[in-house]
């Protein structure tokens, strides 16, 4: 292994050198454009809409409508809706099931960083973090997100409505961008501020049980980032402090001696690609792998490093 | 061991306070937001407000689908469960489309698609709520409510009141009809008063009362049983001087003969409007001797 000697830089500044600005950004300015080109497909459809009669995409992302015939719906919201005691009608539940099997299969937090709007705010939270080199903050243990879920779940029993919904974030602010954001503004400015001030990536990696759901939708995903080149890794860290969910790479980069599989199977991983982006190394790539499939021989080992 | 199990045990209890101290406070706003602001109707179909918000998941394809933008969802800010569509009847009224749009679009059923005819819809009930305000009570002919309604002559009638000011006139007052009223807001859209409408619509829950099962309408119980079920009152009789009677529209003891016709006399309005016959009339024949007098009309 080379000795890391790059440190200081940012992240991503070596694989800039290595491979270019564009190449070294790739899987982000997908991204951006996938949020970016969801949420604009939503705004412009009813402008598209009244000069050709012809609705691109309608609604928005808790339950929609495309091409005036597919119906998707948040499988979420409508699990909500099921412990609020209404059972929804066909077209709902069709919905869902469109959905649910697409981030089955693609990954569950895809949708925290390939759809949600607030990951945009999060993402930038942190790189202003990484650029003004801010450290530490206070802690929030991981494994909240799993009790806000279950709360959620409990209120929608209890209260008899989506009471999630009244607060949530993430359709509120997709919601405000397309129907009217009313005082949204003022949720998207706090949540800017909890993962600037508080604590790195605190909303999503800690809090919000929409990903918190989609990442056990997503458990046995057919599409993973796979750390096939490890042996090349050379340690510089870029990947872990780029990571949205640092806790997720260790193992798969660094267990080959244990005999741990390069696949970063953890649910919690989004997607994103951006550990592929920023390793000068090209250790990182999308895989498929077969959903169910046990990866490693250790692999109920490590589950303690996994959430 | 013991000593990272015991760590996680108390983390888990903190986390879990912290989140369930969080979510009493939502739930308890959960519970307040189901008082919907009375002003905000809901779309044709939409279930009582506790079940609409257990299944309405807020996607907006109801309004997308509005022909006449008339609904909207609620933003941060309005007093309405967040992300929840209604509309606002001063503004915008339901337009009571045939096909009802908005509830085929429903992918949840927070819309009721057993709704068929847009007549059954039951957004809200117009409530008269201004008398002061509404002209027709003063007496004024309007019935600009009961001209725009859909469900003309069913949902709002008009009811004659006599107009005690001018003693001769009748007040053409607006009476809603909760087993016709769609509560689509045309009344109060189109209501004639500056600002707030006179007439409003407003959620069922609030707008109508809990009836009064316990009382019995004779008129009613007539109709059903086919004859009176009170035996006729005995006529009234008084021993009065001779040659006096008792006029209980107010003239007190009266010679007898005065009093043409008890049953329309004893009615003061009606009374005044008796055709003044020269020969039984204590009154000149001349109508403007009576409306000269002192304390005449």
């Amino acid at each position: 292994m080379v000795a890391n000697t790059k440190i200081g830089l940012l992240p991503g500044k070596e694989a800039i050198q290595a491979k270019g600005w564009l190449k070294a950004h790739k899987w982000l300015i997908l991204r951006r454009l996938s949020q970016i080109t969801i949420l604009g497909l939503f705004i412009i459809s009813p402008w598209i809409a009244k000069e050709t009669e012809i609705w691109l995409i309608k609604g928005n992302l808790a339950s929609s409508l495309v091409l005036d015939i597919l119906p998707l719906t948040d499988p979420y919201v409508l699990i909500q809706s099921l412990f609020a005691g209404t059972i929804p009608i066909f077209t709902g539940i069709l919905g869902a099931f469109i959905v649910a099997l697409f981030y089955f299969l693609i990954g569950g937090r895809v949708y925290c960083s390939w759809v949600c709007p607030i990951n945009i705010v999060t993402d930038i939270a942190a790189w202003l973090r990484s650029q003004l080199k801010l450290k530490g903050g206070t802690q929030i243990n991981k494994n909240t997100r799993f009790w806000v879920l279950g709360f959620t779940l409990l209120l929608a029993l209890i209260t008899g409505t989506i009471a999630w919904e009244l607060i949530n974030p993430v359709s509120m602010v997709f919601r405000g961008a397309i129907f009217g954001m009313g005082l949204a503004w003022g949720v998207i400015i706090a949540i800017f501020i909890l993962d600037f001030i508080v604590s790195r990536r605190v909303w999503c990696g800690s809090i919000c049980p929409v990903g918190t759901f989609y990442s056990l939708l997503g458990k046995q995903s057919i599409l993973r980032v796979n750390a096939h080149q490890r042996e090349q890794c050379d340690d510089c860290m870029d990947c872990f402090l780029v990571c949205p969910e640092q806790q997720v790479i260790k193992t798969p980069l660094n267990g080959a001696s244990k005999g741990f599989h390069s696949f970063i199977d953890s649910s919690q991983c989004t997607n994103c690609g951006r550990c592929i982006d920023v390793c000068a190394e090209d250790v990182f790539r999308f895989e498929t792998r077969i959903p169910f499939k046990k990866n490693t021989i250790q692999n109920l080992d490590n589950k303690h490093l996994e959430n | 061991m013991d000593k990272k199990r015991r760590k996680f045990v108390g983390d888990s209890l903190k986390t879990a306070s912290a989140v369930g101290l969080g979510s009493l406070v939502m739930g308890l706003y959960a519970r307040q937001s189901r008082a919907i602001a009375a002003q905000a109707i809901r779309p044709p179909g939409a279930l009582v407000e506790d079940d609409f918000l257990g299944a309405c998941v807020r996607c907006g394809l109801c309004v997308r689908d509005c022909p006449w933008d008339t609904l909207k969802l609620a933003q941060l800010g309005d007093f309405v469960a967040l992300g929840t569509p209604y509309f606002t009847a001063r503004k915008t009224p339901c337009e009571m489309c045939e096909d009802i749009p908005c509830v085929v679009a429903c992918p949840t059923g927070a819309l009721d698609h057993r709704l068929a005819n847009i007549n059954d819809a039951r957004m809200g009930l117009a409530v008269v709520i201004d008398e002061e305000g509404c002209i027709a009570f003063q007496g004024l002919r309007c019935e600009v409510c009961f001209n725009v309604c859909p469900v003309q002559g069913k949902a709002i009638t008009i009811d004659t009141m006599s107009n005690t000011r001018t003693g001769m006139h009748a007040k053409f007052i607006p009476v809603v009809h909760s087993s016709d009223c769609t509560g689509c807001g045309k009344c109060e859209q189109a209501c004639i008063v500056d600002g707030e409408s006179a007439i409003k619509i407003m959620p069922i829950k609030l707008a109508a009362s809990g009836g009064s099962p316990h009382y019995r309408m004779g008129w009613e119980e007539k109709e059903k049983a086919g004859k009176s079920l009170v035996a006729p009152d005995a006529e009234h009789k008084y021993n009065l001087p001779e040659g006096l009677e008792y006029d209980h529209a107010g003239k007190g003891l009266i010679k007898k003969g005065l009093i043409k016709n008890k049953e329309t006399l004893n009615d003061p309005v009606n009374k005044l409007r008796q055709p003044k016959k020269s020969n039984s009339s204590p009154f000149s024949s001349n109508p403007l001797d009576t409306l000269n007098q002192k304390g005449g009309l």
